[in-house]
């Protein structure tokens, strides 16, 4: 039988211990100080840019890093202060966020979860970060967004298009400006049952993850309501590069339509493919046979040259519009670095001023005083209308624009023509609705 | 019987690209027994000697239009590529029209001069090393040049078109069209292939090389240098992944990963066919590209969902089970 020696020297060391170890977490986390994650104590606060610096999105993440230079630019009172003085909301004066000068730190997505996450986490826990925003893929989003809310700090997405981000996988501390494909089925369907008529049969290939998924699910609802008939759907593995075996079963299929639900390096493939088997001079079912691209970025559309002609698709922002806030932005950015901005560079911009704005309006970096400044929150001036950032599930909800593939570019830039500007009502849909079921924000987390 | 015959040619198609890298890899194998993870960035660079050519015929001088504006309201400048001016807008226009044929000119004393350099430089001090270092180094290599790629043309996609005359489809029977550029890979293809096994065949040069992958210290014994040849057939080997990649352009736009896209499909392509057997390396490109274009059909897939994404290596698996020296392998050499 063992004896239990119990000493008081023993019982303090053994004390000592337990209680050093259970208080460092607490204190690891700057929260114990200030109640939430990173609150910043010095003249400073530090943004965290996270977005794909190689990679096959390293240009659009090129261009997503310049709006995001510009924007701390403009918040620090440089430049020529771009959409601050066309956006709504005046609190924004130039003196940083809060009095504080806004500094940043970036990050290399590599388009890769793994990374993405790996990049966010050191950001916030090496460097500060109070807020993270960037990206250019919805599988990223919705990692990074999830970590930001387990590390409690504030994700605002950057370009993410799948309906999950704000469906099934929203967060209380994740906020979307960008479109969602549920949009783009919406704005698009009236537009191509405009052009191509009711009676058509669509052979969509579809990118097999979470995007592709809701992009194809979202549009072929919206077309089928028209009337239209969806004949195959064939998911594509994500590292395809040659659609053709993809592609030419199209041709006897019976379908006078191919909806390529593809994106970046894959939609410049599948539709240069698509193009290549003369799918755009075939007459089906006495039609002209069509193709469309449901997401387009200007980028990927300079990718697949004189391909994406005629082609219609949609977009969150054209570079093109003539708003006041869309002509500033344009006006700032082309005067910088020597050309227009991308949709990726105009979401990225707008969110990291929409923060600033709603720290500013809250006064404090608190991620639950942020979060509750920018829920059901309404704004204009910056290129997109009046748009509103739905509490239910912080998703912005403004115009959609359908654009289609320009006949006659004037130069390298102007590839895509707007054919027509949705209006928010009627992209709008229900919290509840079925696409974006099976998630709940859940509550702020403030990293406390 | 449409879908099937058009699924053959599709793979045919694949087969092409994969025949000519695996060729390539294959004799780079069976000549210095170096197992080479750069060589798919070879077949990326030569996709992108067609981008440089096309963008040097499409150096031009600018002009001030003052009835146009650019995106900020200034007024447009207008280029004009000196091409045009020279030999007048039709003949220039003509000229860049066909870039990708010419880049064949133009890119066969690069990539024999980047292979010559790629060996002499690097893989020559790695022959007498494990093929796991040889492997380390290669595919090291391929993401420097990778990435200088990345950051002299960017990450997106560029497009070199096809001249207008090749574009299009060509009608093969009354209910099935293919797209002519892609004919005339395949026959590129044949002509490359058959060319270099002419060249080994039937000249001295060719006779020595194949002696050589037989039995080196014979040969050198004979009093042949037979590391010069091999230097040689390194820089051929370059050429021909090159070649492959010029012309997969219209195919595909060039972008700075389509080197690693096609080097693990075509190095299972060489183990299929057998490790430094050169038929064996042609036969499996083929087989496996068709293989792969069937196993695409949704009636394939949805009878076993994800074959398309693994047929390649499940084929690979079979085959190394019940061959392991591969389709047309020697015996001894990698079983």
């Amino acid at each position: 039988m063992s004896k239990l020696n119990v000493t008081r020297r023993g019982v303090i060391k053994t004390g000592a211990v337990a209680g050093a170890g259970l208080a460092l977490p607490t204190y690891l986390s700057a929260a114990s100080h200030s109640g939430y994650t990173n609150a910043p104590t010095g003249s400073t606060v530090t943004l965290g840019f996270n977005v794909p610096q190689t990679g096959p999105y390293a240009d659009e993440g090129a261009d997503e890093l310049r709006a995001y230079e510009l924007a701390v630019e403009h918040l620090n009172g440089g430049g020529d202060g771009g959409m601050l003085s066309t956006f709504s909301s005046k609190v924004l004066d130039g003196t940083g966020i809060l009095g504080k000068k806004v500094e940043y730190v970036t990050g290399d997505t590599q388009t890769k979860s793994d990374a993405a996450r790996a990049s966010a986490k050191s950001m916030i826990e090496k460097d500060g970060a109070i807020m993270i925003t960037g990206g250019s893929s919805s599988g990223v989003a919705i990692a990074v967004q999830g970590l930001c809310q387990e590390a409690g700090v504030i994700f605002m997405a950057g370009l993410t298009h799948s309906n999950d981000t704000t469906g099934k996988d929203k967060k209380a501390n994740g906020f979307r400006h960008f479109f969602n494909g549920y949009m783009s089925g919406a704005a698009l369907a009236p537009v191509l049952a405009k052009m191509y008529g009711n009676d058509r049969k669509a052979y969509h290939l579809t990118a097999d993850y979470t995007w592709g998924w809701t992009q194809q699910e979202s549009i072929a609802a919206a077309t089928e309501a028209l009337g239209w008939e969806t004949v195959n759907n064939v998911l594509t593995p994500l590292a395809a590069t040659d659609f053709s075996s993809y592609i030419a079963p199209v041709l006897n299929s019976g379908a006078d339509v191919l909806v390529l639900n593809h994106y970046g390096g894959n939609m410049v493939n599948s539709l240069t493919n698509a193009v290549q088997f003369g799918l755009r001079e075939k007459v089906v079912n006495g039609k002209d046979f069509e193709i469309v691209v449901p997401l387009y970025s200007r980028l990927m559309a300079k990718g697949a040259g004189a391909n994406v002609k005629g082609i219609f698709g949609s977009t969150n922002w054209h570079w093109s519009l003539q708003d006041e806030g869309s002509k500033a932005f344009v006006k700032s950015f082309g005067t910088k670095y020597g050309f227009p901005p991308s949709q990726a560079a105009h979401t990225c911009y707008v969110q990291t001023l929409l923060y600033a704005d709603a720290a500013q309006r809250a006064g404090s970096f608190n991620p639950c005083a942020i979060g509750e400044a920018l829920e059901g929150y309404e704004f204009d001036g910056l290129g997109n209308g009046p748009t509103l950032y739905r509490a239910e599930d912080h998703q912005c909800f403004k115009d959609v624009l359908v654009v289609k593939g320009k006949d006659n570019p004037t130069s390298e830039f102007d590839l895509l023509e707007i054919v027509e500007v949705t209006p928010r009502a009627q992209v709008e849909y229900a919290p509840d609705h079925p696409m974006f079921a099976g998630g709940s924000l859940g509550s702020c987390n403030p990293g406390a | 019987m449409d879908a099937i015959l058009l699924q053959i040619l599709n793979g045919l198609d694949k087969g092409s690209a994969y025949a000519l890298i695996a060729l390539g890899l294959t004799l780079i194998f069976g000549t210095l027994g170096v197992v080479n993870f750069a060589h798919g960035a070879l077949f990326m660079i030569g996709a992108f000697c067609s981008v440089t050519l096309q963008r040097i015929l499409n150096i031009s001088y600018e002009t001030i239009d003052p009835t146009k504006t650019d995106f900020l309201g200034n007024p447009a400048k207008i280029k004009t590529p000196y091409v045009e001016s020279w030999f007048g807008p039709e003949m220039g226009s003509s000229i860049i029209e066909w870039s990708v044929p010419l880049a064949i000119l133009f890119a066969i004393p690069i990539m024999i001069g980047i292979g010559f350099i790629m060996e002499r430089g690097l893989i020559k001090h790695f022959y007498k090393r494990p093929h796991a270092d040889q492997i380390l180094v290669t595919f090291g290599l391929a993401i420097v040049l990778q990435e200088v790629i990345k950051y002299y043309f960017g990450a997106n996609p560029i497009q070199t078109p096809a001249p207008d005359a090749l574009e299009g489809v060509a009608q093969l029977t009354s209910t099935i069209v293919y797209p002519i550029w892609r004919i005339v890979y395949f026959c590129f293809a044949l002509v490359i292939i058959g060319a270099v096994f002419a060249f080994l065949q039937f000249t001295t040069f060719g006779m020595v090389v194949r002696a050589g992958m037989a039995d080196r210290e014979t040969v050198g014994l004979l009093g042949i240098d037979i590391d010069k040849r091999f230097t040689f057939m390194f820089g051929l080997a370059a050429a021909v992944a090159g070649l492959a990649g010029v012309m997969y352009g219209p195919i595909n736009a060039p972008n700075y990963h389509m080197g690693m896209d096609f080097l693990v499909l075509s190095f299972v392509v060489v183990v299929v066919g057998g490790m430094g057997s050169l038929p064996g390396a042609v036969a499996a490109g083929f087989l496996l590209g068709i293989l792969e274009s069937f196993a695409s059909m949704k009636e394939v897939i949805t009878i076993v969902p994800g074959i398309n994404q693994i047929i390649i290596y499940l084929v690979a698996i079979v085959i190394l089970l019940t061959r392991p020296r591969g389709l047309m392998g020697r015996k001894g050499v990698m079983e």
